[in-house]
């Protein structure tokens, strides 16, 4: 078991005929995700890495039963490509460009909240369940099959976190990148769910960053409804305010989204607080050790 | 993206949104020709700096604040004089102040009331949503976190705009006089729509004031642009003012570097922003300061790489250099390349202390132990933060 996708699941890559698209899309198969195609307007027929490519997500869909689809389409045409993928009933929708306009995704979230799709991201590495499926730019090989659901608004500190957890011995049920930018498909708290009804995973490790107020409403969601252990690290405690720090969600403004106000709602709801970025996988050890 | 306030309201007149007659005034002479020109009995002359604060703000060395009331030509030019080209210190400015550079001349109004109205993206609600309080003209913060029965909060569609039900609401709640109703209902809605058609990730209005007349005027007006926008709005990057900001900051945005100057002494080149806003911690939590945010991104080449160095080497505050690159899609040995590269055109002047994992890490760490470069490598988060400071003490 695992949360979002598995060895079944059925992935298209929309832009598959841009340079990023094509890279990953070969990543994604090198590491065994069944890649069955891929959609780019105006280049039906083609082939990318022995896969075929689309005019439309429809015919995507009624050509190779997908059900999940990997994004990498510009900004300026992103939010379209996401409510394509929407309409053609596609279940899992996996956003990776970063530069959408944020009111772009503010006219598509509403549309996905509607439908019976999923989103994840944009501004974000993606999914894995190691030995599984990987959807997304992440690199595949630190990852391990294990027990712990991991989840963050950040890649490369994804990265680092599961680098650390499979060093300590602890592989990752399924990894989620929620993504960076101030407006994302999927919250924490979306992801918490599916983590705490999923029976393989058995601990839960989360990398929060300064901005908005969804790390404070996943410590609310933990405290009511997650009876697994939790840790978490917050990034950005030295980030002064009113400056955007990489990604576009990144800002502490009107005193709000500061990394102290988070570790204050996380630590009340007994979440166990890696102090250091060096300590998020021991962090997590510690978290499931105090429950034994 | 921010814009000065007088742009704003070039913005917003062409929006449809009232605001007062104004020119903007780079020499005291123009200043008073801009008072004569408007020819009102009162004008209001406005320091333009990205900052707000203005008005309880003031010149370094002087009792000038930053925004003052004119009754004649000479007045105008006295004020201009005593703010252009000088410093101009206010809460948001810190300590350093902000230079300066051109005033806005504006004519006054009658005032009835002072009220605040702001627009913005609320994440929570995943749509943009106008706020409004009679707390005009205050510190909005402090007003929320004291009052937040005084602040109103309104929701709306961005292609829907406000509904009629919601601007009523607000002229309810805002206590205005029922004549001025018809009148609020345009100036919200014609202020959503300019908020939506021009992008604005922040639009406000304080104060927002109700005229004796009782119609509402935008008396203030600060606004800040969506960047991952700007791509459809070629007329709005072209308001653009460099020289309010962090002249690195500029140049790190043109070689496609993500970077912010801070106040400390170590240096920070990392890839990713969720690692790099976690480097500043570390090297924080082990005792130093960091000196800036840098993020290289996924697909930093060897040019990038290099910029990155000079950039944050010319900050003289730099004392000790952190790389702290974890390779995913960006492999280490591109990184260690790109280092042994910058060593040799750039030329480190401070210790620079390594830490490298992930994708082809060994061969990384081949590649700068046989360069000859005199960098101190590490093991680890923990291991690099406390060489890295322990450098920039030495």
């Amino acid at each position: 078991m695992s949360i979002l996708v598995n060895r079944d699941t059925r992935v298209i890559c929309q832009g598959i005929t841009g340079k990023v698209g094509e890279f990953h899309t070969r990543g994604c198969l090198d590491y065994g995700t069944r890649m069955v195609g891929g959609v780019t307007p105006g280049k039906g027929g083609e082939t990318v890495a022995d896969l075929p490519v689309f005019n439309t997500v429809a015919e995507a869909r009624d050509a190779t039963g997908c059900n999940a689809t990997m994004i990498f389409v510009p900004p300026p045409f992103a939010a379209d490509a996401i409510l394509e993928a929407v309409a053609a009933g596609i279940e899992l929708v996996v956003a990776i460009t970063e530069g959408i306009p944020v009111l772009d995704m503010a006219r598509v979230l509403p549309v996905v909240k509607d439908s019976g799709s999923r989103l994840i991201g944009p501004n974000c590495p993606g999914v894995i369940t190691p030995a599984e499926c990987k959807i997304g730019i992440m690199p595949g090989y630190i990852h391990t099959p294990g027990h712990v659901g991991v989840m963050s608004r950040s890649g490369t500190l994804t990265y680092e976190a599961v680098w650390q957890l499979t060093q300590l011995g602890h592989g990752q049920s399924t990894c989620v990148g929620l993504g960076g930018d101030p407006l994302v498909g999927s919250s924490f708290i979306d992801i918490l769910e599916l983590f705490q009804n999923d029976p393989d995973t058995h601990a839960i490790l989360m990398m929060g960053e300064i901005g908005g107020s969804a790390e404070e409403e996943a410590a609310e969601y933990v405290k009511h409804h997650v009876t697994k252990p939790v840790a978490a690290f917050i990034a950005g405690r030295t980030a002064p305010p009113g400056k955007r720090m990489g990604h576009a969600g990144a800002i502490i403004s009107g005193g709000k989204g500061t990394a102290e106000a988070k570790l204050e709602a996380l630590r009340d709801a007994g979440i166990e607080i890696a102090e250091s970025p060096a300590d998020m996988g021991a962090a997590l050890v510690r978290a499931i050790e105090r429950r034994t | 993206m921010k814009i000065h306030e007088y742009q704003a309201k070039d913005l917003l007149r062409a929006a449809g949104v009232p605001v007062l007659a104004g020119k903007v005034a780079r020499t005291p002479d123009e200043a008073a020709a801009a008072f004569t020109a408007l020819g009102t009995p009162v004008c209001a002359v406005k320091a333009q700096i990205h900052a707000g604060g203005r008005g309880k703000g003031k010149v370094k060395g002087s009792e000038q604040r930053g925004v003052e009331l004119a009754k004649t030509a000479d007045d105008a030019k006295r004020i201009a004089t005593g703010l252009l080209n000088n410093t101009l210190v206010t809460i948001q400015t810190g300590p350093e102040g902000q230079v300066v550079r051109q005033v806005f001349v504006e004519s006054g109004c009658a005032i009835d009331r002072e009220l605040y109205c702001a627009i913005l993206v609320d994440r929570a609600a995943g749509s943009p949503v106008l706020i409004a309080s009679t707390a005009g003209g205050m510190d909005i913060e402090e007003v929320a976190a004291k009052t937040p029965e005084l602040i109103l909060a309104e929701p709306f569609d961005p292609d829907r705009g406000l509904a009629p039900y919601q601007t009523r609401l607000l002229a309810s709640k805002l206590n205005l006089p029922t004549a001025a109703w018809r009148h609020a209902d345009t100036f919200f809605r014609k202020l959503c729509q300019a908020f939506v058609n021009l992008d604005a990730s922040l639009l406000e209005i304080n104060p927002l004031v109700l005229t004796k007349d009782g119609t509402l005027v935008a008396l203030d007006a600060k606004m800040t642009f969506d960047d991952n926008a700007l791509f459809r709005h070629k007329d709005i990057t072209a308001l653009r003012d460099e020289a309010e900001e962090e002249p690195a900051e500029t140049r790190a945005a043109a070689a496609g570097l993500s970077y912010v100057k801070l106040d400390g002494t170590i240096g920070c080149l990392v890839n990713g922003a969720g690692l790099a806003m976690s480097t500043m911690d570390l090297v924080k939590l082990h005792g130093g300061e960091p000196a800036n945010f840098l993020d290289v991104g996924g697909g930093a080449d060897v040019n990038q790489v290099t910029e990155a160095f000079r950039i944050i080497l010319s900050d003289k505050n730099v004392k000790a250099i952190l790389v702290n690159i974890f390779g995913g899609i960006m492999r280490c040995t591109t990184i260690a390349n790109a280092l042994v590269e910058a060593s040799k055109t750039v030329g480190f002047t401070v210790p620079l202390v390594v830490r490298l994992e992930g994708t082809e890490v060994e061969q990384g760490k081949k590649i700068l132990a046989e360069s000859g470069t005199s960098i101190i490598t590490a093991d680890g988060l923990t291991d690099a933060a406390k060489k890295v400071v322990a450098a920039s003490k030495a």
